[in-house]
C-alpha cells in the first residue's frame, strides 16, 4: 500500500539533518532578513526614520530594527537628510568604514537629488559619493515608503551572486 | 533704569552721532562705528536692553555705497521692547566693524557667521573663523554678487574628493526651482523662473558629459 | 626605526614619577554623526582624563543655505522652507514667519485664523517637547520614554495629517491666513487627543522624573546660572530653565495670546533636570492653551479679505471667477507686493524666540532675510558649560538643551 507523504515541510525524521539548496539562498536569506542599518540622521527625514523605528511602523517586523550608531556593525547606510558639501566627506567616510556587503538606502528628495535645495552649499545627491541601491521620493516619506524600500532592498539582496564573490574571496 | 519707549530721543541727548533711522516697527537708529560700543553698553546698562537678540548685516549690491550695513537687535528682558541699531561700513572691500563679544558673549558666534556669509571682520573679535561653511572655503555666499547656485570649489577633504571624483558644483537651476529676481527691474522680469535656461520643452536637453 | 627603551633606576623613578606618569590631554572629536548630538553637529572635546577641558562646537554640516534661497524667492514660496528649520515642529515654523511677513505688509488676520494658529502652534510645542522628551531619555538611557512618545507623535501627526495633508511638513500658513479650514469636526477630535494625553503624559514623565538614575544624570550637571542664560542668549525653556520668566507669547503677545490663561514655567536652579521639568510642563500649559482656543473658536473667515493681492485665492474660485483667476496668476508670476521698510519679528516657537528680519526694498521677494534661530544661540553656550563635566554630562548637556541642526545651520 503507498502512503502520500502528507510532510509539506522539512521533516528530520524523513530527510535526516540535511537539506540541499544553493549557497546563494541560504547567504541572502540570512544576510536579507537581518539588515542592520546604520542611521545616517541629517535631517528632517531622520525624524521619520526614527517614525519607522518606533512602535507604530515598527521595522522589527522586517529584521531591521537593530540600529547601529558605528558603522562597523552596520550592513545598510540609510542616508536620511539633507548632504551638504561639509558633509559629504563624513558620510563618505563612515561609509567606507562599513564591512562588505553593505548597502545605501538614500531616504528622501535631499538625499537622491539635493531636492528643493538648489543652492551653493548642498551636495545634489548622494549617489555622487557613495553608491546607492534604493532611492525613496517624498520630502519626507512616510514610514511606509521606508519599508517598502527595505523590501525592495531585501529582494534585491535576495537575487545577488553572494556565494560566487563570497568563495571568490576567501 | 527702564527701556523707555521713546529710546532714540534718550540716546540722541546722551551721543551727538546718533540720527534715527527709518523702521518698519520697532525705534531704531543710525550710529557710526566709533559709537557702537559706547550706544551699546549705554543701552545695556542704563536702558536696560539687557538681551542682544541678534547681528547681521546687509549687502546694498556690488554698485552700492555704503556696500554693508551692519545690524544689531537689542531686547530688554524687563520691558519687553526691542531696539535695532545700523552702522554703515566705512569700506565697500574690507567692511569692519566693532565687536561686542566684551559685552555679551552672544556676539561671539552671530559675528562669525556675518563675517563667514558676508565677509564683514569684527576687528578685535577673538576668534573669528568661519562657523557654517568649512575653514578654507574661499567665498561669502550671502553677498549679491555670489549666485545662488554657487560656484565650483574642491570639496573640504581632499582624499574623499580624490576618491569619488566630486566637488562642489554649481547647483542645477535648470527646471526649477523658479526662483525670483530683485532689484529694480520691471515686474516681467523679475517673476519667478528657473534661472538656467539652456533646454526647454523646444530645445532638446545637451548631452550630459 | 626602533629606539631603545631604557628602564629608570629605583631613585630615578621616585624622582621622576610626577614627570613619567603625567597625564596627557587628549583630543576627542564627538560627531558630526554621533547618536547622541541630535543631528550633525560636532564637538571637539580636549579632555584630561574623564573631565572635559575645552569644548569647541564645529557647525554648518546641515548648512542648506536657506537665507540665499530666500532672497530669490516669493514670500509665499518660501513658506516650504520654514517646514525644514525646526523640522520638529514646523507648523510653529510657519506661523512665526507668516506673522513676520504680515508685520512687513501690516495685516491683521481674522479672529478665526489666530485661533487657528494658536492651536496649531500649541500642538506643534507639544510634538516637539515629546521629541525632545524621548531623544533626551535615550541619551541619559531609558528607551521605552521615546516609544511612548512617539506614539503620541503619532496620534498628532494624524491630525495634521487632517489639516495639512502632510504628516509633518505642512506648509500649512499663508500670508495673511492660512492655507484651508480647519476640517469638520477637527477641533473635536484635537480636545479628544488632548483628553486622552493628559494621563500619558504624567504617564511618560513619571518614568524620568522620579527615576534616581535620571535624576542622577541631571540634576545638578549643566547648571547655567540667570546672568550667562541672558549673556550667551539663550531663549525658550533653556533660558526659563535658568530662571528668566522670559516668554513673548506672555511678554509681546501675538496671534491673541492674551485670551488665553496660561502660566510660565521657570526653574530654579538652572541645570539639567529644571530644563527638563519645564519642558514637562510646557507641554500641560499647551493643552491648557488649546482646550481654552476650541472653547471660543471663533467662526467667519480664516484669511484676510483685504489680502487678496497677497493671499492665493482658493482654488474653487480660480476656476469660475475671473478676477480671482487674474489675481491667482499675478501671485503666483510676480510674487505679492509688499512695501519696502525693515521689520523684525520673533515669536516663541518650542524651541526659544524664532526671528525674521526681512529687509524689503518693495515687490514680491525679501532683499535680506535674517533668520534668527533659537537653536544656534542656545549651543554658543557649550563650551562654557561644557566645561570641567565629565564627558558622560554632556551627553547630558547635549540632551537638555534640546536643539535642532536645520535651524541651527539653516
Amino acid at each position: 500500500m503507498v502512503t502520500a507523504n502528507t510532510e509539506l515541510a522539512y521533516n528530520t525524521k524523513i530527510e535526516g539533518d540535511i537539506v540541499v539548496t544553493k549557497a546563494d539562498a541560504v547567504i541572502n536569506w540570512l544576510r536579507s532578513s537581518s539588515v542592520w542599518p546604520m542611521p545616517m540622521g541629517l535631517a528632517c527625514c531622520a525624524i521619520e526614520l526614527m517614525g519607522a523605528a518606533a512602535a507604530r511602523f515598527d521595522i522589527a517586523r522586517f529584521g531591521a530594527e537593530v540600529f547601529r550608531f558605528s558603522p562597523r556593525q552596520a550592513d545598510c547606510m540609510i542616508v536620511a537628510g539633507t548632504v551638504t558639501y561639509k558633509m559629504a566627506p563624513h558620510v563618505r567616510r563612515i561609509y567606507d568604514q562599513m564591512a562588505e556587503p553593505k548597502w545605501v538606502i538614500a531616504m528622501g528628495a535631499c538625499a537622491s537629488s539635493g531636492g528643493m535645495y538648489r543652492s551653493y552649499a548642498t551636495l545634489q545627491g548622494v549617489d555622487q559619493i557613495v553608491p546607492v541601491d534604493v532611492y525613496i521620493s517624498g520630502c519626507p516619506p512616510r514610514p511606509e515608503a521606508l519599508l517598502d524600500a527595505l523590501i525592495k532592498l531585501q529582494s534585491k539582496i535576495g537575487a545577488e551572486r553572494s556565494a560566487k564573490t563570497l568563495f571568490a574571496s576567501a | 533704569m527702564t527701556a523707555t519707549a521713546d529710546v532714540t530721543a534718550a540716546l540722541q541727548s546722551k551721543f551727538s552721532q546718533v540720527t534715527p533711522r527709518p523702521s518698519g516697527d520697532h525705534p531704531a537708529i543710525n550710529l557710526p562705528a566709533s559709537e557702537v560700543l559706547a550706544v551699546l553698553k549705554y543701552l545695556r546698562d542704563e536702558l536696560a536692553y539687557d538681551f542682544l537678540v541678534d547681528i547681521t548685516a546687509v549687502d546694498w549690491g556690488v554698485e552700492a555705497t555704503p556696500r554693508f550695513t551692519v545690524i544689531w537687535h537689542l531686547l530688554s528682558t524687563t520691558d519687553h521692547q526691542y531696539v535695532r541699531l545700523a552702522m554703515d561700513c566705512a569700506s565697500n572691500s574690507e567692511p569692519v566693524a566693532p565687536t561686542a563679544t566684551g559685552l555679551w558673549p552672544a556676539a561671539n558666534w552671530h559675528e562669525r557667521e556675518t563675517y563667514d556669509l558676508l565677509g564683514v571682520k569684527f576687528a578685535e573679535h577673538p576668534d573669528l573663523r568661519r562657523i557654517l561653511m568649512w575653514d578654507g572655503y574661499p567665498y561669502h555666499p550671502l553677498r549679491k554678487d555670489f549666485p545662488l547656485a554657487g560656484i565650483e570649489v574642491p570639496l573640504p577633504d581632499i582624499e574623499v574628493a580624490d576618491l569619488t571624483g566630486a566637488s562642489a558644483k554649481p547647483a542645477p537651476m535648470m527646471g526649477g526651482p523658479f526662483v525670483a529676481s530683485t532689484g529694480e527691474m520691471n515686474l516681467t522680469d523679475a517673476e519667478p523662473r528657473a534661472k538656467d535656461e539652456s533646454w526647454t520643452e523646444f530645445r532638446e536637453k545637451p548631452a550630459s558629459e | 626605526m626602533a629606539t631603545e627603551f631604557a628602564f629608570p633606576d629605583n631613585a630615578a623613578k621616585t624622582e621622576g614619577a610626577a614627570q613619567e606618569f603625567q597625564t596627557e590631554k587628549m583630543s576627542l572629536a564627538m560627531g558630526p554623526s554621533h547618536p547622541s548630538t541630535h543631528g550633525v553637529l560636532r564637538l571637539s572635546l580636549e579632555l584630561d582624563g574623564e573631565i572635559v577641558t575645552s569644548c569647541d562646537p564645529v557647525l554648518g554640516y546641515l548648512h542648506r543655505g536657506d537665507e540665499k534661497i530666500a532672497e530669490n524667492m516669493t514670500y509665499n514660496q518660501f513658506v516650504p522652507y520654514t517646514d525644514r528649520l525646526d523640522y520638529l515642529a514646523p507648523l510653529a515654523n510657519n506661523v512665526a514667519y507668516a506673522l513676520a511677513v504680515e508685520k512687513l505688509a501690516k495685516l491683521e488676520v481674522p479672529a478665526r485664523c489666530q485661533a487657528i494658529r494658536v492651536i496649531v502652534s500649541e500642538l506643534a510645542r507639544v510634538s516637539a517637547h515629546l521629541l525632545g522628551l524621548g531623544a533626551y531619555g535615550i541619551d541619559v538611557g531609558a528607551w521605552s520614554v521615546f516609544l511612548y512618545a512617539f506614539e503620541e507623535r503619532e496620534k498628532l501627526y494624524k491630525l495634521f495629517e487632517e489639516l495639512t495633508g502632510a504628516r509633518f511638513t505642512t506648509s500649512y500658513t499663508r500670508i495673511g491666513g492660512v492655507a484651508r479650514d480647519v476640517p469638520e469636526g477637527w477641533t473635536g477630535r484635537v480636545e479628544a487627543f488632548c483628553d486622552q494625553f493628559l494621563p500619558i503624559l504624567e504617564e511618560i514623565l513619571s518614568l524620568l522624573t522620579r527615576n534616581k538614575i535620571f535624576q542622577d544624570r541631571t540634576v545638578d550637571v549643566g547648571i547655567i546660572s540667570k546672568a550667562d542664560a541672558i549673556a550667551y542668549g539663550l531663549t525658550g525653556p533653556n533660558l526659563r530653565g535658568s530662571g528668566v520668566g522670559l516668554d513673548l507669547r506672555k511678554d509681546r503677545p501675538y496671534s491673541g495670546y492674551d485670551q488665553y490663561e496660561f502660566d510660565v514655567p521657570v526653574g530654579s536652579k538652572g541645570d539639567c533636570y529644571d530644563r527638563y521639568l519645564c519642558r514637562g510642563e510646557e507641554m500641560r500649559q499647551s493643552v491648557r492653551i488649546i482646550r481654552q482656543a476650541i472653547k471660543k473658536f471663533p467662526s467667519g473667515a480664516w484669511y484676510n479679505e483685504e489680502a487678496k493681492k497677497i493671499f492665493a485665492p482658493q482654488k474653487a474660485k480660480v476656476l469660475s471667477s475671473m478676477e480671482e483667476l487674474i489675481n491667482n496668476f499675478m501671485i503666483v508670476t510676480e510674487g505679492p507686493q509688499m512695501p519696502a521698510g525693515e521689520v523684525y519679528f520673533e515669536a516663541e516657537v518650542p524651541k526659544g524666540l524664532l526671528g525674521f528680519f526681512i529687509e524689503s526694498k518693495g515687490g514680491g521677494v525679501p532683499y535680506r532675510m535674517k533668520i534668527r534661530s533659537p537653536s544656534f544661540c542656545n549651543l554658543s553656550i557649550l563650551p562654557k558649560v561644557c566645561q570641567g563635566n565629565l564627558v558622560s554630562d554632556v551627553v547630558s548637556i547635549l540632551g537638555s538643551l534640546d536643539f535642532v541642526m536645520g535651524e541651527c545651520d539653516r
